[in-house]
C-alpha cells in the first residue's frame, strides 16, 4: 500500500493540490481531502468505462483494434470540409496543443467548453479588462467577499474553505467560529420558535418578507461574505448576508450599485426586488472594506444579457477601485477549462471558438463558435475529445452533431460517446497519466499519474498524436 | 389540469457533480438529473406531491420529469433542473451572437402529467438522437 501526496484534483477549476491518495496493486483504495466530487472520481472512476476502440459498423458499435480506429477517425477528418473539435477543458494542456494542430491540419473549428461557460466573460473582459489575482492574495488578503451567481458549495466544493472566507490567512483570519455561533443561533431560535408555536397554537415569529437591514456581522471588522442568487443556495446558507435578486435582473442590480458607490442617488423603491436601502447598506460595505473580491458563476454568462452583465460586473470592480481595492474572478467549472483558454491563445491569438478553414485562425464568437455553427448546421464531423454535448448541448445542436460522422476521445462511456461512431477510451488525466493543467486563477500545476492504464488506454495527447499522423499521411497521398 | 408558468433555470448540484463522477450512465447520476425542483407552493397548485411526474414545456421542446419540494424555497414560480441530458431537451438554443446558449431564466410551464413516464436515458437517446443516424 502506498500513500500518493499532493495529489492535484482532475474535478473542478478549483483544482486543489492537496489530495492524498491511498493506492494498493494499482487500485485507488482511499482518499483524503478530497471533497464529494473529488472523492467520487478518485474511487469511482474506473466503474463506467470504456476499454477497448469502438467503431460503428451496421449501426452498432463494435469493437475493434486501435489502428482502424484511428484510420476511421482520419478518414472521417481528412474527407470534412468544415469539423468541429470540441471539448479539451478535461484533458492536459499537452492533448489541447495536438488538437490544435489537427485544427489546423484538417481545417476545422476548434472551440472548448468555455464556449457554453464563461466565454461571454471572456468577451467582456476584452472589452472591459479585468483586475484580478491568483488565490493565494484572497486567502491571505480578502476581507470581503462576493459569490455572484455562484453556489460554490456545490459547483466548488472546497473553495470556500481552501481560499477564501473559511480559510486561514496571513492577515485574515477564517470566519468560521464566527459562521458556527451563527449557526447555533439560527438552530436556537428555530427550536424556541417550535416550542412557542406549539403552546400559543400560531405564529408568533413570522419573519418580515425582505430583512430591511443588515446583519451585525456585516458591519464588523473581520471577514465578511456575501452571497447574490436568485435562490437561497446552500452557499447562501454561509454567508453573512444574502441578497435574492429576481431572475435575468443582475444586470439592474449591478448597474445600481454602481451608482451607489458613486454616490449617486437612486429614484426607486428597489432594484430587481431588492430595497434600495438594503442595495446602500451593502455599497457602504464594499466602499468600506480593505480588500474585496466579486466571484461570479454562470448565473450571470447563462441568463438575460450575457456578456453585458459581465461588463457590469467588471465596470463595477473598477469603480469600486476607485474608493478601495477590489478584484473580481470567474469561477470557472473545469478543472482545465482556463488551461484550454491559455493554450489556445499561445497557439492561435484567441482563447475559443476558432476557426481554420481560411488556413489561418479567425475568431468570432456567435459566428464561429460551436453551438452557432451546429445550430445553422454548417458543420459535416466532429471530434470531441473530454467532453459530453450530447448531454449538455441544446437539442437542436446536439441532433446536428451525433447526425455527422462523430469521433469521442473519453475514459468515460457518456451519451456522446454512446452516440458516435468511433470511440477511443483514453487514459483518466490526472489519474492515470500525467500533465500540466491551469487552475482558475491561471496558475499552471501539474496532473499526476497515480495508476497505470489499462494497456488498451492511451493519453489523449498520443491518441490525437497517431490521428494527426494518419490524416497528414492521407492528405499527402489525397495531394 | 392546471398549469403553473416559471422562470426555469438550469444548474450544478452537488449530487448531480457526485453523479456526473461516478459515471454519466450510474443510478446515482441519472436519479440526480431527471429531477425538477420546484417551490412548494407551486406544486401545492398543482395538487402534486414529491416524485410526481411533470411536463415542462418551453418554447423549444418538452420533456416530463420527477417534481421535488426545493430545498432552497421560497423561490415561486421559479424551477431549477440540474444540467443533463433531460434540462437539454428544453434549453433556448439561441446564443444571441454570443456564442453562448441561455441555460438560466428560460420562459417555461409545468404541468401534472401522472399519465406520462420519464424516459429512461436509453430511450432519451433513442428518441431524439437515434434517428439522426441514420
Amino acid at each position: 500500500m502506498t500513500v500518493v501526496t499532493g495529489v492535484t484534483c482532475p474535478v473542478c477549476g478549483t483544482f486543489c493540490d492537496d489530495i492524498e491518495v491511498v493506492v494498493k496493486d494499482n487500485v485507488i483504495t482511499d482518499v483524503r481531502n478530497a471533497c464529494a466530487m473529488g472523492a467520487a472520481k478518485f474511487l469511482n472512476y474506473a466503474a463506467h468505462r470504456g476499454l477497448k476502440p469502438l467503431v460503428r459498423k451496421n449501426g452498432e458499435l463494435v469493437e475493434t483494434s486501435l489502428d482502424e480506429a484511428v484510420g476511421k477517425a482520419a478518414e472521417i477528418l481528412a474527407d470534412a470540409t468544415y469539423p468541429i473539435l470540441y471539448g479539451w477543458s478535461s484533458t492536459s494542456c499537452e492533448a489541447i496543443r495536438v488538437g490544435l494542430e489537427l485544427a489546423e491540419e484538417v481545417g476545422g473549428v476548434i472551440d472548448n467548453t468555455s464556449t457554453i461557460c464563461h466565454g461571454p466573460s471572456i468577451l467582456s473582459i476584452h472589452d472591459v479588462g479585468i483586475s484580478s489575482c491568483t488565490l493565494g492574495q484572497l486567502r491571505h488578503r480578502a476581507d470581503l467577499i462576493f459569490y455572484w451567481a455562484s453556489n460554490p458549495w456545490s459547483a466548488h466544493p472546497r473553495h470556500v474553505d481552501r481560499y477564501t472566507t473559511f480559510s486561514e490567512g496571513r492577515f485574515q483570519k477564517s470566519a468560521w467560529k464566527g459562521y458556527l455561533t451563527r449557526l447555533s443561533g439560527v438552530l436556537s431560535r428555530k427550536r424556541l420558535r417550535r416550542a412557542v408555536n406549539l403552546v400559543l397554537r400560531r405564529d408568533i415569529f413570522a419573519a418580515p418578507e425582505v430583512e430591511r437591514r443588515l446583519p451585525y456581522s456585516m458591519f464588523q471588522k473581520k471577514r465578511k461574505m456575501v452571497v447574490v442568487d436568485v435562490r437561497k443556495t446552500y452557499t447562501a446558507n454561509v454567508a453573512d448576508y444574502f441578497i435574492q435578486v429576481e431572475p435575468n435582473k443582475d444586470y439592474e442590480l449591478l448597474q445600481a450599485f454602481r451608482m451607489l458607490i458613486r454616490d449617486e442617488e437612486l429614484d426607486v423603491g428597489e432594484v430587481a426586488g431588492v430595497p434600495v436601502e438594503i442595495l446602500e447598506e451593502v455599497a457602504d460595505v464594499m466602499v468600506g472594506c480593505e480588500l474585496g473580491v466579486l466571484f461570479f458563476g454562470v448565473g450571470l454568462t447563462m441568463s438575460e444579457g450575457k456578456l453585458r452583465n459581465i461588463d457590469a460586473a467588471l465596470s463595477l470592480t473598477r469603480d469600486l477601485n476607485l474608493r478601495t481595492k477590489f478584484l473580481i474572478m470567474p469561477m470557472r467549472g473545469h478543472f482545465n477549462v482556463t488551461g484550454a483558454n491559455v493554450v489556445f491563445t499561445w497557439q492561435t491569438g484567441y482563447p475559443y471558438a476558432i476557426d481554420f478553414s481560411h488556413g489561418y485562425p479567425r475568431y468570432n464568437p456567435g459566428e464561429t463558435s460551436v453551438v452557432d455553427i451546429l445550430c445553422r448546421d454548417e458543420a459535416d464531423a466532429g471530434l470531441i475529445v473530454a467532453s459530453d454535448p450530447v448531454a449538455h448541448f441544446p437539442l437542436k445542436a446536439a441532433q446536428n452533431l451525433v447526425k455527422n460522422p462523430l469521433i469521442a476521445i473519453d475514459p468515460e462511456v457518456t451519451p456522446t460517446t454512446l452516440m458516435a461512431d468511433v470511440v477511443f477510451p483514453s487514459a483518466f488525466v490526472g489519474i492515470e497519466t500525467g500533465g500540466t493543467a491551469y487552475r482558475m486563477d491561471h496558475v499552471p500545476l501539474p496532473l499526476k499519474k497515480i495508476v497505470e492504464p489499462p494497456k488498451t488506454c492511451l493519453p489523449d495527447a498520443e491518441i490525437l498524436q497517431r490521428i494527426l499522423r494518419e490524416v497528414r499521411r492521407l492528405r499527402r497521398n489525397q495531394n | 389540469m392546471p398549469k403553473v408558468k416559471v422562470s426555469l433555470l438550469t444548474g450544478r448540484t452537488i449530487d448531480q457533480g457526485t453523479g456526473k463522477e461516478m459515471g454519466k450512465l450510474s443510478k446515482e447520476y441519472i436519479e440526480s438529473v431527471v429531477i425538477c425542483e420546484m417551490d412548494p407552493e407551486d406544486m401545492k397548485f398543482l395538487g402534486i406531491r414529491e416524485n410526481n411526474n411533470v411536463k415542462v414545456t418551453t418554447d423549444f421542446g418538452s420533456v416530463v420529469m420527477k417534481a421535488v419540494k426545493s430545498a432552497r424555497a421560497p423561490h415561486p414560480k421559479v424551477a431549477f433542473i440540474p444540467y443533463g441530458p433531460w434540462a437539454s431537451i428544453i434549453m433556448n438554443p439561441k446564443t444571441h451572437g454570443t456564442g453562448m446558449p441561455s441555460l438560466k431564466g428560460i420562459p417555461a410551464e409545468i404541468e401534472p402529467a401522472p399519465e406520462e413516464r420519464v424516459l429512461t436515458l436509453h430511450d432519451l437517446l433513442n428518441q431524439y438522437y437515434r434517428e439522426k443516424k441514420s
